[in-house]
C-alpha cells in the first residue's frame, strides 16, 4: 500500500486527489472518520473532478457529488446512486498511525 | 372559380386591424392549424405592432417594449404575414377584394375585420386646440407626456374606467388633476350611487379634484402658442388647466363597413351574428369594432371570444359567440374596482345586500335572487369598491348560479368573508373570463402535469391578460393538490423539511453558526449537494465570513470551494472584478500578462469584465498573487452572489448622457461586492433612456432621469428573459441606496434556493406591488432591519483572495495532488484553436473508473 498523506491532511466530510502508481485517486473522508478512496476520474463529466465534490449523506449512505453535474456516488462501491449502469472504481485504503494507505483497485 | 374544383389552392384570409383582437385572431389560427390550409395576412393602420392597450396606462412606467404583444415583430409561422402602418381604404366584396393607401389591391378568399373603435370626442367649442388629446394609442400617450413637461395642471373629461385612468397617468406625470363627469357619478357604468360615492372618496384623498354631474361648456384658449388656458363647466366654476384629455367613451371604427355597405347596427359598429359573420359572405367582423346582435362590446375579453368565434368558423366549426361577460375588476389609482354580472339589480325581484365601511372606504354589494318556489337564493351580480379580494369567488359564483350559503353576507364582510369563504365553485364556472377558462380546465391541467400556477397560466392562459383571476388561480390549484393528496413538497431537499427561506428564519432566530448546529437542531443526516451550499450561503449572508473558513469550507460547491469556476476538463476560470467594467490600462496590461504567463484562454464576458480560462488548481495562487498586488480584487463570478453592474458611459463622456452612470455603478458594485445571495444576481446603471447598458435586463437596473434616478427589479437574461420593472421612480441617490438595500436583503432572506429575483417577485403572493410595498413603503416595519444587515455586509467585506493569500490552512487546498502538489494532471491537456489554448477532449481516463455497460 502507498502512504499518501497524513489522515489530517483531509478535512472531515470532503475529499483530496492523490497520485498512486500514475492514477489520480480521490480519498474521502466522512463526518465519523471513515476513510475511503474511488477514481478521481467523473465518467458522466469526462473529467478528473470527482474528490472536489460536496460529501453528504443519502439515507444511511455516504456519498460524493460530481461537481460537474452532482451525480451521487456511493463512497463505498463507486456505484452511481443516480444511474445503475455506472459506476467508478473503488480503491483499497486504510488508515494507520495516522497516515492514508492506498493500495489497489478493488477486483 | 370555387374552391370545390381547386381543392388544392391555398386560401388567403386577409385581416384588417392589428389590435388585441387581431392579434389574438392570428394566434388561434395558428395555434389550431387553420394556417395549414390558409395563408395570412395582416394589415395594421399603427406603426407598431399590436401591444397591451388594456395595461395601456403602464407606458409611462414599462415603456412600449413592454406592451408590445409581438416582441419579434412578426408571428413564427411563416404563412402569416403582417404589414403595420398600412391602411385599408376600400373593401370590395363582390370582386374580393381590399384595397390599400398603396394603391395596391389584395385579394381575399375571407375576410376579417378587426379595426377597433376610436375614441368620442364631443362637439365642445375649442376641442381643436393644441393640448387636447385622447387616450388611445401609445402615440397619445407621448403626446401627452410630452405636453406635460411644460404643463402644471390639466383634466381629464369622462370619469369612466379609461378616464379614471387617464387621471391617473396626468397625476403620475406630475399635474394637478381634475375629473369632469357628466353623470352624477364616476364609473356610471360598473357601480351603483354608493360605490361612486366611496370611489371619489379615494381619489379625492388621493389630491385629485372629482367634479361629478359637470357639463363641459367649452375648452378655453387660446393662449398665444395656440394652446387650452381652461375648461368651462355648466354652473360652475372655470378650472383653470394646461391640458385637456377626451375620454368620453369610444365608437365602433366601422367605416370601412358603412362603405362597403355592410349593415351596420343601429348605434354603430358592424352588424355580425352569432358567428361574427357580417351581411356579406365572406366578411367577419371582431371585437369593438362589430356589433354581435346589435349590441357593441368594449372591453378585450368578448373580443378574443369572437376572435376564436371566426377561426372556428373557419375551421368547419360550430362555435358561436353567446354575449360576453361584463364583469370588471382592476385597480384604479390604488383602489380595488370590481364589478360582475346584474350590478345595478335590473333583474326583476332582485334583492340587494350591502356592506359600507366609509372609514375605511369599502363598499360592497351583491346583488341577489331568490327562487319563489323554494327560496334557495342565486347571486346574480355586485359592485365592489375600497377591496376586492372576494372578486374571485364572486363572479364564477354569479355565473355559474351556484346557490349561496345561508349566510351570504359573510361573503363580503371583513375578515373570515370573501376569499375566506370555502366555497366548491362547478369544473365549468368560468374563472378567466379573459381567456374563458374554466376552473374544470385548471385543474385538467394540473392533472397532466402543471405543477405551480404559473405552470397553469402558460399552459391555459387563465390570468395571462388582466391578471385578476390569478389568486383564485392559485388557489384552485393548491386546492386540487389538496384534495387528490398531494402536498407541494417545498422541502429543501431528504435532510430539511423546510424552504430555504424558513431556514434563512430558523438560522437568523438561534444564531447558528455552523452546518453541524443547524442540521443536529433542524435536520437529519449530513446534508448533500443541495442543503450543504444552501446552508454556506445562508451563513455567508447573515455572518459575512469567509466561505473557506475551516468550520464551512466543506459545505460550499467546488466553485466557492476553490474561488474560481469549473470548467468542463476540470481547469478553473479566472475572473477579477473591474467595478463598473472601468479599467486603467496598466491594469488591463496586467491582466493580459498574466493570462500570457500562465497560458490561460481569455475572453471578454457579458458583464464587462475579463475571463481567464484553463487554469490549474495548482495555479490559482500564484495568478492571484500577481493579480491582488496589481489591486485586483475576486470578481465572485464563482458564487452564488452579486456579478457585476454593468455601466453605459454615462454624462462625463457621452453627449446623450444626463447622469454618472459609471460613478453610480462603481459605487453600488463596491457596495454589494461579495454579497452572497440564492442566485447569482447582476446590476445595471444607463446614464439616460437610450438604455444603453441593458439595465433592464438584470435583477437590479437603474435608469438615469433628469430628476434622479429609476429603480427597476426582477429582470433577466438567460433562458427565461424577463424585463425588469419599475419599483420607483425619480430617486436620489440616497434613496435609491436605501431601497435597493431593503430589496437585496429581502430577497434573500425570502427567495427560494437558485430562485432569480425574477421568478422570486412572480411567486410572492401580490408579485411587484408587495414587493414595493415592502421595499418601499414599508407596511412590515422591516426597512431598518434589512438596512442594517446591509449596512453589516459593507462594512465586514474582505476581499476573499486576498485573505485566502494570507492563510496557509486555506492555500494548502489548492494543490493538485496532495502527494505531489505541483505535479500539473496529466489527464488535463489542451489544443489550440484561433491562437488560444482549448480544452483537449479527455483522451485517457487513467484507468480509473468503470463505466459498466453502454457508459455514455
Amino acid at each position: 500500500m502507498t502512504p499518501v498523506c497524513g489522515l489530517d491532511r483531509i478535512d472531515r466530510e470532503s475529499g483530496v486527489t492523490a497520485l498512486v502508481e500514475g492514477h489520480a485517486v480521490a480519498i474521502f473522508r466522512t463526518y465519523d472518520d471513515q476513510v475511503f478512496a474511488l477514481s478521481n476520474f467523473d465518467p458522466f463529466g469526462r473529467a478528473g473532478v470527482l474528490a472536489r465534490g460536496i460529501v453528504g449523506t443519502r439515507g444511511d449512505v455516504s456519498f460524493v457529488a460530481s461537481p460537474l453535474h452532482k451525480q451521487a456516488f456511493d463512497l463505498r462501491t463507486g456505484q452511481c446512486l443516480d444511474d445503475p449502469t455506472v459506476s467508478v472504481a473503488s480503491y483499497e485504503v486504510e488508515v494507520r498511525d495516522g497516515q492514508v494507505l492506498v493500495g489497489g483497485r478493488r477486483r | 372559380m370555387t374552391d370545390q374544383e381547386q381543392p388544392h389552392r391555398r386560401q388567403q384570409l386577409v385581416v384588417v386591424g392589428h389590435g388585441m383582437v387581431g392579434h389574438r385572431l392570428v394566434e388561434a389560427a395558428i395555434e389550431r392549424g387553420l394556417t395549414e390550409t390558409h395563408d395570412i395576412t395582416v394589415l395594421g393602420a399603427e406603426a407598431r405592432p399590436a401591444y397591451d392597450r388594456v395595461a395601456l396606462t403602464s407606458f409611462f412606467e414599462v415603456g412600449a417594449k413592454a406592451l408590445n404583444l409581438l416582441p419579434r415583430g412578426r408571428y413564427d409561422d411563416p404563412r402569416v404575414s403582417l404589414r403595420t402602418g398600412v391602411e385599408v381604404v376600400a373593401v370590395s366584396p363582390r370582386q374580393r377584394i381590399v384595397t390599400l393607401n398603396t394603391g395596391e389591391d389584395m385579394h381575399y378568399d375571407e375576410l376579417v375585420l378587426a379595426t377597433g373603435s376610436y375614441p368620442f370626442v364631443p362637439p365642445v367649442p375649442g376641442k381643436d386646440l393644441d393640448n387636447v388629446f385622447v387616450y388611445r394609442t401609445i402615440e397619445d400617450l407621448e403626446a401627452i407626456r410630452k405636453a406635460a413637461r411644460k404643463a402644471r395642471s390639466g383634466a381629464v373629461i369622462g370619469g369612466g374606467l379609461l378616464g379614471l385612468e387617464a387621471a391617473n397617468a396626468l397625476s403620475q406625470l406630475g399635474l394637478e388633476t381634475h375629473v369632469v363627469e357628466l353623470a352624477p357619478r364616476l364609473m356610471a357604468v360598473q357601480v351603483d350611487a354608493a360605490g361612486g360615492r366611496t370611489l371619489s372618496r379615494h381619489i379625492e384623498a388621493l389630491g385629485l379634484s372629482v367634479h361629478t354631474g359637470a357639463m363641459t361648456e367649452a375648452i378655453l384658449g387660446p393662449d398665444r402658442a395656440g394652446r387650452v388656458t381652461g375648461l368651462a363647466l355648466k354652473d360652475r366654476k372655470a378650472l383653470d388647466v394646461d391640458i385637456v384629455v377626451f375620454s368620453a367613451g369610444i365608437r365602433p371604427q366601422d367605416a370601412l363597413g358603412r362603405a362597403a355597405e355592410l349593415v351596420v347596427a343601429e348605434r354603430g359598429g358592424i352588424l355580425v351574428d352569432e358567428r361574427c359573420r357580417t351581411s356579406e359572405e365572406h366578411i367577419y367582423a371582431i371585437g369593438e369594432c362589430a356589433a354581435p346582435g346589435g349590441v357593441m362590446y368594449g372591453l378585450v375579453a368578448p373580443g378574443y371570444a369572437m376572435a376564436e368565434v371566426v377561426v372556428d368558423t373557419l375551421l368547419g366549426g360550430e362555435g358561436t359567440f353567446e354575449g360576453a361577460d361584463m364583469s370588471t375588476k382592476l385597480k384604479l389609482l390604488g383602489v380595488d374596482v370590481a364589478s360582475f354580472g346584474d350590478a345595478h339589480g335590473t333583474t326583476e325581484g332582485a334583492l340587494e345586500l350591502t356592506y359600507a365601511d366609509d372609514v375605511a372606504g369599502v363598499y360592497k354589494k351583491l346583488v341577489i335572487a331568490e327562487d319563489p318556489e323554494d327560496g334557495t337564493r342565486r347571486l346574480l351580480g355586485g359592485v365592489l369598491v375600497g377591496d376586492a379580494s372576494a372578486y374571485g369567488v364572486l363572479r364564477p359564483m354569479a355565473a355559474s348560479g351556484l346557490p349561496l350559503p345561508d349566510n351570504p353576507e359573510d361573503l363580503i364582510l371583513p375578515a373570515g368573508g370573501g376569499g375566506g369563504v370555502a366555497l366548491a365553485l362547478p369544473a365549468d364556472a368560468q374563472v378567466c373570463s379573459c381567456n374563458n377558462v374554466t376552473k374544470g380546465e385548471i385543474e385538467a391541467a394540473v392533472d397532466a402535469g402543471c405543477e405551480t400556477a404559473a405552470d397553469v397560466t402558460r399552459q391555459t392562459r387563465a390570468g395571462a391578460t388582466c391578471g385578476s383571476c390569478k389568486t383564485q388561480v392559485k388557489k384552485i390549484v393548491e386546492d386540487h393538490f389538496a384534495a387528490q393528496g398531494r402536498t407541494v413538497d417545498r422541502s429543501l431537499c431528504e435532510h430539511f423539511p423546510l424552504t430555504r427561506a424558513e431556514l434563512f428564519d430558523v438560522v437568523l432566530i438561534h444564531g447558528h453558526r455552523t452546518f453541524d448546529q443547524i442540521v443536529e437542531a433542524h435536520g437529519t443526516g449530513r446534508g448533500c449537494d443541495i442543503c450543504r451550499p444552501t446552508v454556506a450561503s445562508i451563513l455567508a449572508s447573515q455572518l459575512n465570513g469567509h466561505v473557506l473558513a475551516r468550520e464551512n469550507r466543506t459545505l460550499q460547491d467546488t466553485n466557492d470551494a476553490y474561488l474560481a469556476n469549473l470548467q468542463r476538463n476540470g481547469t478553473y476560470s479566472v475572473v477579477p472584478r473591474i467595478p463598473g467594467g472601468e479599467i486603467t490600462p496598466e491594469k488591463l496590461i496586467v491582466i493580459g500578462e498574466v493570462a500570457r504567463d500562465f497560458g490561460l484562454y481569455t475572453k471578454i464576458t457579458g458583464g464587462q469584465r475579463i475571463d481567464l480560462l484553463g487554469a490549474r488548481t495548482e495555479q490559482l495562487p500564484a495568478i492571484w498573487r500577481r493579480l491582488v498586488d496589481a489591486g485586483f480584487e475576486s470578481g465572485h463570478a464563482y458564487g452564488k452572489a452579486l456579478r457585476t453592474v454593468k455601466s453605459c458611459v454615462g454624462s462625463t463622456w457621452c453627449r446623450y448622457g444626463v447622469q454618472d452612470s459609471v460613478g453610480l455603478a462603481i459605487m453600488l458594485e463596491l457596495r454589494y461586492r461579495g454579497l452572497r445571495s440564492p442566485h447569482k444576481l447582476k446590476g445595471g446603471v444607463s446614464g439616460c433612456a437610450r438604455e444603453c447598458a441593458e439595465a433592464r435586463g438584470k435583477d437590479f437596473g437603474v435608469i438615469a432621469t433628469e430628476k434622479g434616478w429609476n429603480l427597476y427589479v426582477g429582470g433577466n437574461g438567460g433562458a427565461v428573459p424577463a424585463h425588469a420593472q419599475l419599483l420607483a421612480g425619480d430617486l436620489a441617490t440616497e434613496d435609491l441606496v436605501r431601497y435597493l438595500d431593503r430589496f437585496l436583503m429581502y430577497y434573500i432572506r425570502t427567495a427560494d434556493r437558485l430562485q432569480r429575483t425574477s421568478t422570486w417577485i412572480d411567486q410572492l403572493d401580490g408579485g411587484l406591488d408587495r414587493v414595493r410595498e415592502v421595499v418601499v413603503d414599508d407596511v412590515l416595519g422591516l426597512g431598518t432591519e434589512l438596512e442594517a444587515a446591509m449596512a453589516q455586509h459593507v462594512d465586514c467585506y474582505v476581499d476573499e483572495w486576498t485573505a485566502t493569500l494570507e492563510d496557509p490552512d486555506k492555500l494548502a487546498r489548492f494543490v493538485s495532488f496532495v502527494n505531489a502538489p505541483d505535479l500539473p494532471d496529466p489527464a488535463i491537456s489542451f489544443d489550440t484553436a484561433r491562437d488560444q489554448i482549448v480544452p483537449a477532449p479527455a483522451a485517457v481516463d487513467l484507468g480509473a473508473s468503470i463505466p459498466v455497460g453502454a457508459g455514455r
